[in-house]
């Protein structure tokens, strides 16, 4: 570790220096937003009957969590997207292997794909209601129908971007398309499989967000719509604010997930 | 050189590829006969089918008519263009995946293929991953692979094809001399005519698409075998100019 030159140094240094700068701005332009929205709302600048102010969110925080509403409305979030994404990512990945193996099956589907894809699933809430009641069913559903498309076409387009060589190899072996499925296809599309992930966690977040605010009664898309009905600016900011702290800690997971797949396959 | 048994006979080798813009003859009627260890090379010009008819030989491409004959043991083995090696496989695992898909991974066989890694100087990188090593290590690997199924006959699709000028031929000596200490009949596919002369005892010449047989030519050194030896010897010219002028490339 002692024996790096000086040039390596200078360069861990600059790099480290880079890093440092990244961190701060970060955190600065975070304080600097917060702390001025409550010189703001303290000077009256604003009204905060409609912006709230971040002391008022830290106040409806503590309160939420003193009638301990709070940590129920963020289980159910995150049991539904739990639900959502466990369905979905299963049966995307299904379709998209059967695509990959029956290519006859991948030509006769891709429209239906296509349309589905680009439809606004939202267009289909009241029907989902209808169909499913009002309770985590149907939230369910919406993330399903929101995200169970794109992650299918986004894993197959990865399969079928396989690299033909190792397909052609595997063939000089006499090797059927499920063994070249399973001995080349999925190992050179590991990453391509992870990435795909991700963009499913985060419409699986996306879709039964949305559903929670069609239809529910608990929840923290619930308590977005619930505020806002009777006008509680607070609770739907604080509701928001909590949304992006579990999109963090959710997209910091996967980072984790993503780095320990890298390292245990590279 | 004194000739062998022939071990595969192709009769009447016809290939057509179809699409919806119409139908391309591809090879016709190709008639060939490969004698045991013997190192036959088969060149022509662009287009012409060569690399077609060792998919047809490898099993690859089953659509063709005419007549494969060769006995039932016999096993063919492919060597690509490319090294295709897995880049999340070790140098041992990737040597393995033949004998996997073929499920004829044994203790024995693993060692096998040990021993051959060891035998041709990878004995290092056996647990290494192919982005460590060379083109020209990397495409042993890739032949020690293709060994590892024990094949009586090699075909070849321009092995060298991938690699720069100076590896290709000590590469290309290597490879060579490999197929010939392990007593393999080797078929290969080129368009460098000099990497044809160094190596084979028969050069076959093909016809501008649709390729077929145009003329059969015995490479003779007076014996001489070794690829460095041969490029030094002056017949090496000789029959460089005369294949060319078959191949009748208009330039």
């Amino acid at each position: 570790m002692s024996t790096y030159s000086d040039e390596h140094k200078l360069f861990l240094k600059k790099f480290k220096k880079n890093k440092l700068i990244v961190n701060i701005s970060r955190i600065a332009i975070l304080l600097i937003f917060l702390v001025g929205w409550e010189i703001f709302a303290k000077y009256k600048l604003i009204n905060t009957f409609l912006t709230s102010c971040p002391s008022e969110i830290i106040n409806t925080t503590i309160s939420l969590i003193k009638d301990g509403s709070l940590f129920n409305h963020i289980g159910i979030t995150l049991y539904e997207i739990f639900i959502t994404f466990i369905v979905s990512f299963t049966l995307s990945m299904l379709i998209a292997t059967l695509m990959w193996i029956v290519p006859t099956f991948s030509k006769i589907i891709d429209p239906y794909l296509t349309v589905l894809n680009s439809l606004p699933k939202v267009a289909l809430g009241p029907l989902i209601i209808i169909w499913a009641g009002s309770g985590s069913k149907s939230i369910i559903l919406m993330g399903l129908l929101i995200s169970i498309f794109v992650t299918t076409i986004n894993i197959y387009s990865g399969f079928s971007s396989t690299d033909n060589k190792y397909i052609i190899l595997l063939k000089s072996f006499g090797a059927n398309r499920l063994k070249v499925f399973f001995k080349v296809v999925i190992p050179s599309n590991i990453s391509n499989i992870i990435s795909a992930l991700k963009v499913n966690i985060s419409m699986d977040y996306i879709g039964v967000v949305m559903g929670e605010l069609l239809v529910s009664k608990i929840g923290l898309g619930y308590l977005i719509m619930y505020g806002s009905s009777v006008f509680h600016i607070d609770l739907v900011i604080t509701s928001v604010f909590i949304l992006c702290l579990l999109s963090y800690i959710m997209y910091f997971l996967v980072e984790l997930l993503e780095k320990h797949f890298k390292k245990n396959i590279a | 050189m004194s000739k062998n048994k022939v071990i595969l006979s192709i009769k009447n080798l016809n290939k057509i590829y179809h699409d919806l813009n119409g139908e391309l003859l591809a090879i016709e009627n190709i008639n060939l006969d490969v004698f045991d260890k013997e190192f036959v090379s088969i060149v022509g010009p662009s287009g012409c089918g060569k690399s077609t008819i060792l998919s047809i030989l490898a099993g690859i491409d089953k659509e063709y008519s005419g007549e494969l004959l060769y006995d039932d043991t016999l096993s063919i083995g492919y060597m690509l263009q490319t090294d295709s090696l897995f880049p999340w496989k070790t140098i041992l695992d990737n040597c393995l995946v033949g004998l996997e898909v073929k499920k004829e991974l044994t203790e024995e066989s693993k060692a096998y293929v040990i021993e051959l890694l060891k035998k041709y100087g990878l004995e290092e990188f056996i647990d290494k991953y192919p982005n460590n090593l060379s083109g020209g290590m990397r495409q042993r690997v890739a032949l020690i692979r293709t060994l590892a199924l024990k094949p009586d006959i090699l075909l070849l699709d321009e092995p060298l094809s991938a690699l720069d000028s100076q590896t290709r031929l000590s590469i290309g000596n290597d490879i060579f001399q490999i197929i010939k200490n392990e007593g393999k009949t080797a078929i290969m596919v080129t368009h460098d005519l000099g990497e044809a002369l160094s190596t084979s005892d028969r050069i076959v010449v093909l016809t501008k698409r649709p390729g077929t047989v145009k003329k059969n030519y015995e490479v003779d050194f007076n014996g001489v075998n070794d690829p460095k030896e041969r490029r030094k010897d002056k017949m090496f010219s000789k029959y460089q100019a005369e294949i060319w002028r078959d191949l009748d490339v208009n330039i």
